[in-house]
This record gives structure tokens, sequence and C-alpha cells, in this order.
């Protein structure tokens, strides 16, 4: 018998056990406004959703790997590619899409369109240079690292609300 | 049902919230960290009680408004309704979860009692953001019992109780965390 091939994110997503995306929402939400609190300086905040997500992905990658039965990514871009159409559709239940590929093919944009993160959210003038989703950014840091791809010291994604 | 995002999402991201609160914000003052991350909670349970609201007529009565939180919130939040709702008549509530679902996933590591005790304070804000809203100050708490393994082998019961009085609402109930 062939062994079970690649599953789509769509099929991932909609086997998996699912909540309610609000409260998921307001919970990141609340974090970040209690970070900016607690923490004051927008950069410590932003290094901290870092951190928070790379904590995150470190596990999350066990999960992405067992259910998606991914076979080895020969180079970064069928990573960018796999983690964009898969990874996100099954956890966020949005895919996204990778664009803005540099000469060498190490540097990408992944673009999210519609980012349950950002639902109902408006960042006041008082938290310029705020990476809203760097939680994202360390939670692909994270899982990167545990399959060994050397993680570029400058991956940051940075999300702007379409208007 | 609206939008929906992986059960995933929302696990790792409590963990790691009350991990980030209790290991490195407020390594050594947990009663610090309790309170952030009830306050996180409180603001999350204000919000969405806000959003559940929004088309219904205001509640007659404490009373309808803690069913409220034990049906229609409850399943909003969980899928599933409160099990057992107690009261005293006198401003006192106990409900009751048989199978919370937060607590079920967590690693065996930060099933330690502290890191429990730490988790459970977001639910109680987020019942106390929400009760708050509806016009009833109160205070929060919880505890959590494990049914007898032949029932459900991984289930966790989480108890709330609930103390609403006039005295919460200034602040010298001593019912509070």
């Amino acid at each position: 018998m062939a062994p079970a091939g690649p599953r789509s994110g769509d099929a991932i997503f909609a086997s998996v056990e699912r909540v309610n995306a609000e409260l998921f929402t307001l919970t990141y939400g609340a974090i970040v406004r209690q970070l900016l609190t607690d923490l004051e300086e927008v950069d410590e905040v932003n290094k901290q959703l870092d951190q928070m997500g790379y904590n995150i992905g470190i596990r999350l990658v066990d999960e992405f790997l067992a259910k998606s039965n991914v076979s080895r990514c020969v180079d970064f871009k069928e990573t960018a590619e796999v983690i964009a159409k898969v990874g996100f559709k099954m956890f966020l239940g949005v895919g996204a899409s990778v664009t803005n590929w540099d000469a060498e093919g190490t540097c990408c944009s992944i673009v999210l369109e519609d980012n349950p993160l950002v639902d109902f959210v408006e960042l006041p003038d008082t938290c310029q240079g705020l990476y809203y989703c760097n939680v994202l950014s360390g939670v692909i840091r994270g899982a990167l690292e545990m399959v060994s791809v050397p993680s570029c010291a400058s991956l940051s994604l940075v999300f702007s609300s379409s208007s | 049902m609206g939008r929906e995002v992986s059960e995933s999402c929302i696990d790792s991201l409590l963990t790691e919230m009350v991990s980030s609160y209790c290991n490195r914000f407020y390594a050594n003052k947990p009663e610090l960290a309790a309170r952030r991350i009830e306050a996180i909670g409180y603001q999350v349970g204000h919000q969405l009680s806000e959003r559940y609201t929004m088309e219904r007529p205001r509640f007659s009565d404490h009373l309808e408004a803690i069913k409220f939180i034990c049906k229609d919130f409850w399943s909003e939040l969980f899928k599933k309704q409160i099990d057992n709702l107690k009261t005293n008549h006198r401003g006192t509530f106990v409900l009751q979860d048989n199978r919370f679902r937060w607590l079920a996933r967590m690693s065996a590591e930060s099933k330690a009692a502290q890191a429990m005790s730490m988790y459970l304070y977001f639910p109680c804000g987020i019942i106390r953001g929400a009760l708050s809203n509806l016009g009833i100050p109160c205070a929060v708490s919880a505890d959590i019992s494990n049914l007898p393994a032949c029932e459900y082998p991984e289930s966790y019961v989480l108890c709330v109780v609930m103390h609403a009085c006039s005295l919460c609402s200034n602040g010298h109930c001593h019912g509070q965390l």
C-alpha cells in the first residue's frame, strides 16, 4: 500500500478540534494590552511577543509534523510555501501567500490577507512601532529551528491592517 | 458558528501566557503574576459578554445573568454548558464543569499544583469580567478535582465559586482571590 501523502491545510483544519476564534482574538489582544501596561516600552513588548511565539512554535511544530505528513522540504522556497499553505491554514484556518522573494531565495514575505489575530483591532497612535502580530514571527522561528532550518536573524513579519 | 481557529492555538497561547507571567515577568512574585493573569481574563470576559448580549434585553436579576453565563456564554467558549449550578440564595454560587476542556491538554510538567492554580485565574477573570459587564460585581475563585478514573480518565472538574454581594462593589468583600 502506498504511504499516505501530505495532507492539505483544509483537510487538517477540518479534522482538528476547533474553537471560537473570538476567544482567541480577544485573549491575544488582552495579553498585548497587559504587556504594554506592564512593560511600557513597545520594543520590549515586541521582544516578549516574539519570545512567547518562539516557545509556542517549538512545541506546535510537533503537531504540525504529525498531522500534515509533509516530507522533508528540498529548499527554503518549499518550506515557505508549506508554512503559508499548510501551517497557517491548519492552525488559524486561513491560508497565506508567499511573495517578494529576493534574488538569493533566502528572504520572502508571507502575506496573511485575513488574520484572525487582528479582528476588531485598532492600534492607537501611542503604539507606534508595535509589531502586534509578532507572536507569529516567533512561532515560525521556533518551529523552523526545531526542524533545523537555520533561522535568519532578521526574520520579522509585519502585518499591516487592510483599510 | 462564527469564525474558528484550531484548539491548539488557544491552548498554546494560554499555556505560554501563564508560563511567561509566572516564570519570566514575575518569577518570584506569584501574587502579582496571578493578578495579571486574572486581569487578562477580566478584559476578555468583559468584551465577550458585551458581544454576546448585544441583542438581548437586560437581565431581570442576578440569577438570570448567572444562568446566561452557565448556558449561552459557556457554550460559546467551550461548546458545552455548565453541568451544575448551586446557590445558597445568599449571593454565593457554585458552577461546576465536569469536563473542563482547557485543562485536559496541559502537559504533564505543567500539571504541578501551582501551575494549575495559576492557570485557573484566567477563567476566573473571564467570569468576573463578564458578570461585571452585566452589572454584577463579584469575587470568583476556582478549584479542580479529578473525576474517578473509570468515568472520564483525563477529565477535570472545574468548580467555580462566585460571591456576588453589595460589599463586592466597593471592594470590601473578603471573598477576593
